[in-house]
């Protein structure tokens, strides 16, 4: 049956038809439809079921608060679950289904929950966990996960695209409705730059349904005008669909545009994520309605009053034939009228206040409607689609034999208004209570205050509390600083709300238990009262024990209900009690528009050396090393990673290796005082190194721990390069330069990050000499280049510096040329390398070759704890030294602890190769139960040079027990290692150093 | 997400550009200090609901630290300053004093 109404419907075009799939089923909707008016034209009032009960659920809303009709959208790769079916505007070909119910929407086996609900109060998931263990891992873990959760997460990438942008603006204004335009006009006139951005894909907000004359025309009239007048301005942007997410420090504000949701055939992106710059804002976010709580609130069929009179006026759809309306307000009269209007039954407005005189009520009572005051609903009758509401008096506790019961297919509910505060609260704007009106309203003298120190944020009209047309119209024109008249606005005069938490005020348990504040999570009156009585006094608390508005609407619709309930239970005024805190986002965003265009290739910028195209040319397995991808080896065909591995170590071994080496940090430190300041960055002397010498260093942070090392060299009197790790260059830099400019701003040092300008070579093996010495140019023999040394000069033809430094152990020179002839220089050294055997080696060949050698690597043997005494380097230490960073903190008792884990080497009894990270278990068990450790495995490798697998390890006081055997514990299996010196290959050092 | 002005530069940099350093004007305590000066210089800080005096670096922009002065509740910016100094200039505090009465001043 299609309950679209035959005439009327603002927002919808009756020439434009439109097919979508609800459930597997095709139905038909209207242009401008969102997919909550075209379900419920459809008559599809029940649209899915609750999170903990499995309840039925039906469209309780029309906006963001929508706490119930959620479905998963779309499919394939552009599935979506939890999408609120009352914000997403129909497009052709839209497919939906219902959330959380299994097998169907009609049937579902976890509605046994509800029936089990006496045994799943609050806190439930709290109560369970101090249940025996066995318990909760064999009986309730399995239910939950059974039952619980929403929408299934999708299972393909995101097939849409996403985008950020920036903005700047004097003056943004939040909400497209009629105060938000009013206050848009004011600041644009007053030559302000305006960025206005509206949620919904209309200008207006509730004015037009809601009625009202302003400047002598209807709502709608009157927006469109101002619209018009705004879009002329060239200082102002106007901007529908998109959210405010949140407002942050100094202006900051996030705005969600969904560009494309509606209209998924276009090539736009889906999604854009506003970086807002805001001088101010101005938070016209309007009021949402709250429910009211009486017994069976939850059943299909109840609905805000101000959602029932949108879904007829908007979409032209009738929520049901005859509305019961039950409010403790005059606004509700509204909805009333509307439905009377449109030629649908009103049976009774139920009004819990007395004495009714306002100017709406006055006109519903002159169309013929029963008006019952002092009224409630006690409860209704209906499972999965309301059929009727029996009544009683608001100040008795329920129905009596006598109580009448009024036939009813919908019930259009108003517990009053709450000002949408959130932005104003995210960044620390304080509300107040007003009593009179029973609202948390922003507190002007407390506002959200920017960088020079006055309010960034102003709420207007509704947001602020000025519920009224003209009250809403003044101050939203005061806000943005308007002078002049503010629009003028007429509007039927309003009684005051008389606050109204329980419905009726004295019912008893039975009848709370099934009052709901959180419909999605199922938390009820009884609920919060239990939580009030086990001792859960803060809101925040109460809002976890009992999950309510924790619900994927935030508490939108209900929060200040279920704090309006604490209050009463703990017997206090609701300002004592405070709200929870506003957090942004204001509505969920898509992961899609956090990470914008960063996916793929984009995610992050990639260096590349200059010879990083000859290695993928020929054929390099990548290795990431911080935003630098290295050839982890070269694999030829028929080879795997582990053949090629081996391959080229015993090659380097053998004869030839080469390394790019270009992405090793290169930091120029240079001036008078420059050997003084490496004296304190390192722990070593680097002031006493002669010209033309290497040494090779540790830094450590001032708490002691080691952060870095590598090779200096002095490349002239008051000249040094320090090499870092590859992923340390930045990261030392700003370490150097953070100690020069912070605390020895008056020593002559400058310091330069030249790693991109070298490309650097490590020309490895026993016949490194010779084919260096084919290129000529440079003496490099034993005498004029020793070990640890540096020569300036050119290799053939090229401007070259050449260190006598060694990672591997064996003869190695590593030659720095300019970035510019890099892959030239590689090249030529791979050709005339060939009589050789020459073998370009990745970074696993270079791990295996220092772990043979027993040298550390940083990120392995550290892991920010470790000092390095842990790691035997206490030779690379200055005694001599009166300071430098890290030497205190090394002398804590901790520090010099003699049962720190300390390096070594370990061997397994079998030959394996140790599994990395492997513990080993010690006697006896912690103070958690956990059983005691003695070590760990830090770099573990199969030598292809010793054929077996060698490893190095921290162990408790290592050193100390060599030839001991420990046992290591690694996928299950005890692995026996015997402990023995670090350098497994050349102890002597003879290879490196002919 | 705040805004500094990088008194080296001159740059209005938002918080991405921007890398921070914590607590300013600590005094360092190397070898010779006491267990306490050593434990108080590298992890007592004072943490303070207020002023706060706090070390940034214009990281993605001229890349120099510097020092600057807000409220940790208003979020206010009083002002920034290089690094090249061991207590607040006294304009500086002069200002923070007109603008947070009762301030009990830097210490
Ligand atoms: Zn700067």
């Amino acid at each position: 049956m299609s309950l679209r109404l035959t005439t009327g419907g603002r927002l919808i075009d009756r020439a434009k038809p439109l097919s979508f799939r609800f459930n597997q089923r095709w139905m038909t909707g209207l242009a401008g439809d969102t997919l909550a008016s075209a379900l419920l034209a459809n008559d599809r009032v029940m649209v899915g079921r609750s999170f903990k009960y499995h309840r039925p659920r039906g469209i309780v809303a029309s906006g963001v608060e929508e706490p119930n009709a959620l479905v998963g959208l779309g499919e394939g790769a552009r599935f979506e679950p939890d999408q609120r079916a009352t914000t997403i505007e129909l497009f052709e070909g839209a497919t939906a289904i219902s959330q959380n119910h299994w097998p169907n929407l009609a049937f579902d086996v976890g509605e046994v929950n509800s029936w089990l609900a006496r045994f799943l109060p609050a806190g439930f998931y709290y109560k369970t966990f101090m249940a025996p263990q066995a318990a909760w891992a064999r009986l309730f873990e399995p239910i939950i996960r059974r039952s619980a959760g929403l929408g299934r997460a999708p299972d393909r990438a995101d097939a849409d695209r996403y985008e950020q942008a920036y903005a700047f603006a004097d003056l943004v204004v939040v909400g497209g409705g009629v105060a938000g335009l009013t206050a848009a006009l004011a600041g644009a006139r007053a030559g302000q730059r305006v960025l206005v951005l509206e949620q919904t894909a209309h200008w207006g907000g509730r004015a037009p349904v809601d009625g009202g004359v302003i400047d002598g025309l209807g709502p709608d009239a009157w927006v469109r005008n101002a619209v018009k007048v705004l879009e002329k301005m060239e200082n102002v942007t106007l901007r529908l669909r998109c959210m405010a997410a949140g407002l942050h420090d100094h202006g900051h504000l996030i705005g969600y545009e969904r560009v494309a949701d509606h209209a998924p055939q276009t090539d736009a992106p889906r999604h854009r994520l506003w970086r807002i710059r805001a001088g101010k804002v101005v938070v016209a976010t309007g009021a949402l309605e709250r429910p009211l709580s009486f017994a069976g609130n939850d059943v299909p069929g109840v609905m805000l009053a101000s959602a029932v009179r949108d879904y007829v006026v908007n979409w032209a759809v009738a929520p049901g034939q005859r509305t019961v309306i039950v409010t403790n307000n005059d606004d509700a009269y509204r909805t009333a009228l509307a439905l009377l209007d449109a030629g649908l039954a009103v049976p009774a407005v139920l009004d819990t206040r007395e004495s009714l005189t306002g100017d709406l009520v006055q006109a519903v009572r002159a169309r013929g409607v029963r008006v019952l005051e002092g009224k409630a609903i006690a409860r209704v009758r209906g499972r999965s689609r309301l059929r009727g509401v029996v009544i009683c008096r608001q100040d008795s506790a329920g129905a009596t034999a006598m109580s009448e019961t009024i036939a009813c297919d919908c019930v259009a509910m108003s517990g009053g208004w709450s000002p949408v505060v959130h932005l104003w609260s995210h960044c620390g704007g304080k509300l107040l209570w007003d009593a009179s009106a029973a609202m948390f309203r922003p507190d002007p003298t407390c506002p959200p205050t920017g960088a020079d120190g006055a309010a960034m944020a102003v709420c207007a009209g509704a947001a602020s509390g000025a519920l009224g047309l003209a009250d809403c119209l003044r101050d939203a024109h005061k806000a943005a600083g308007g002078t002049g008249k503010p629009p003028q606005a007429k509007a039927p005069t309003e009684a005051p709300i008389a606050p109204v938490w329980v419905m009726p005020a004295k019912a008893g348990i039975e009848a709370r238990s099934k009052m709901w504040l959180d419909f999605q999570n199922d938390v009820k009156v009884s609920d919060v009262q239990l939580a009030a009585r086990e001792g859960y006094e803060s809101v925040e608390h109460t809002k976890r024990y009992t999950t309510l508005g924790m619900a994927t609407d935030q508490g939108k619709l209900s929060n200040i209900n279920g704090l309006a309930v604490l209050s009463e239970a703990l017997d206090q005024p609701v300002p004592a009690t405070g709200t929870t805190t506003f957090r942004p986002p204001y509505t969920p965003i898509s992961f899609g528009a956090i990470a914008g265009e960063a996916r793929g290739d984009l995610f992050q910028p990639l260096r590349r050396t200059p010879m990083h195209g000859w290695h993928e040319a020929h054929g390099a397995h990548w290795e990431p090393v911080g935003l630098w991808r290295r050839p982890y080896c070269y694999p030829r065909s028929g080879e795997t990673h582990r053949d090629a591995v081996n391959r080229e170590v015993l090659a380097t071994r053998r004869s030839l290796g080469l390394l790019d080496a270009s992405t090793l940090g290169k930091i120029v430190v240079k001036g008078p005082d420059a050997g003084r300041f490496l004296d304190m960055i390192y722990t070593g002397v680097m002031s006493s190194l002669p010209v033309g010498k290497c040494r090779y260093g540790l830094m450590c942070s001032d708490n002691g721990f080691l952060i870095d090392d590598g090779v200096v060299v002095r490349l002239s009197d008051d000249t040094w390069l320090c090499h870092t790790t590859t992923g340390g260059a930045d990261r030392i830099h700003a370490h150097m330069e953070d100690w020069l400019q912070c605390e020895w701003w008056d020593w002559k040092v400058h310091t330069a990050n030249l790693t991109e300008q070298f490309a650097q070579v490590a020309v490895v093996g026993p016949n490194a000499r010779k084919l260096l010495e084919k290129l000529g140019g440079m003496d490099l023999s034993k005498d004029a280049l020793p070990f640890m040394t540096f020569a300036e000069g050119t290799l053939g033809g090229v401007r070259a510096r050449v260190f006598r430094i060694s990672f591997s152990g064996e003869l190695c020179y590593e030659v720095a040329v300019p970035a510019s002839q890099g892959l030239a220089f590689w090249e030529r050294l791979m050709a005339e390398g060939a009589e050789f055997g020459v073998t370009p080696y990745g970074t696993e060949a270079l791990h295996v070759m220092r772990a043979e050698k027993g040298f550390i690597m940083i990120g392995d043997e550290t892991d920010g704890t470790v000092i390095p005494q842990d790691l035997n380097l206490g030779w690379a230490i200055s005694k001599k030294k009166v300071d430098y960073l890290g030497k205190r903190a090394q002398e804590r008792a901790h520090m010099a602890d003699p049962d720190r884990w300390r390096l070594v080497g370990l061997e397994t009894l079998d030959g394996s190769v140790l599994p990395d990270g492997a513990i080993a278990a010690d006697a006896g068990y912690n103070g958690n139960r956990q059983r005691n450790t003695q070590g760990r495995v830090t770099s573990t490798y199969y030598s292809p040079t010793l054929g077996r697998g060698i490893a190095m390890g921290l162990v408790r006081r290592g050193p100390e027990r060599m030839g001991e055997v420990i046992r290591f514990t690694a996928e299950g299996r005890l692995i026996a290692a015997r402990i023995v010196d670090q350098v497994f290959y050349d102890k002597d050092g003879e290879k490196q150093n002919v | 997400m705040l805004t500094l002005t990088c008194p080296c530069c001159g740059v209005t940099a938002e918080e991405t550009e921007l890398a921070p350093g914590g607590e300013a004007h600590l005094k360092r305590f190397g070898p010779g200090a006491s267990e306490a000066e050593f434990e108080a210089y590298m992890f007592a800080r004072a943490n303070t609901k207020g002023v706060v005096f706090e070390r940034w670096r214009h990281a993605y922009g001229c890349g120099k630290w510097f020092l600057a002065a807000r409220s940790s509740v208003t979020l206010e910016v009083f002002g920034t300053y290089p690094a090249q100094t061991s207590a607040p200039p006294a304009d500086l505090i002069a200002a923070i004093k007109a603008r947070v009465p009762g301030w009990e001043g830097y210490p």
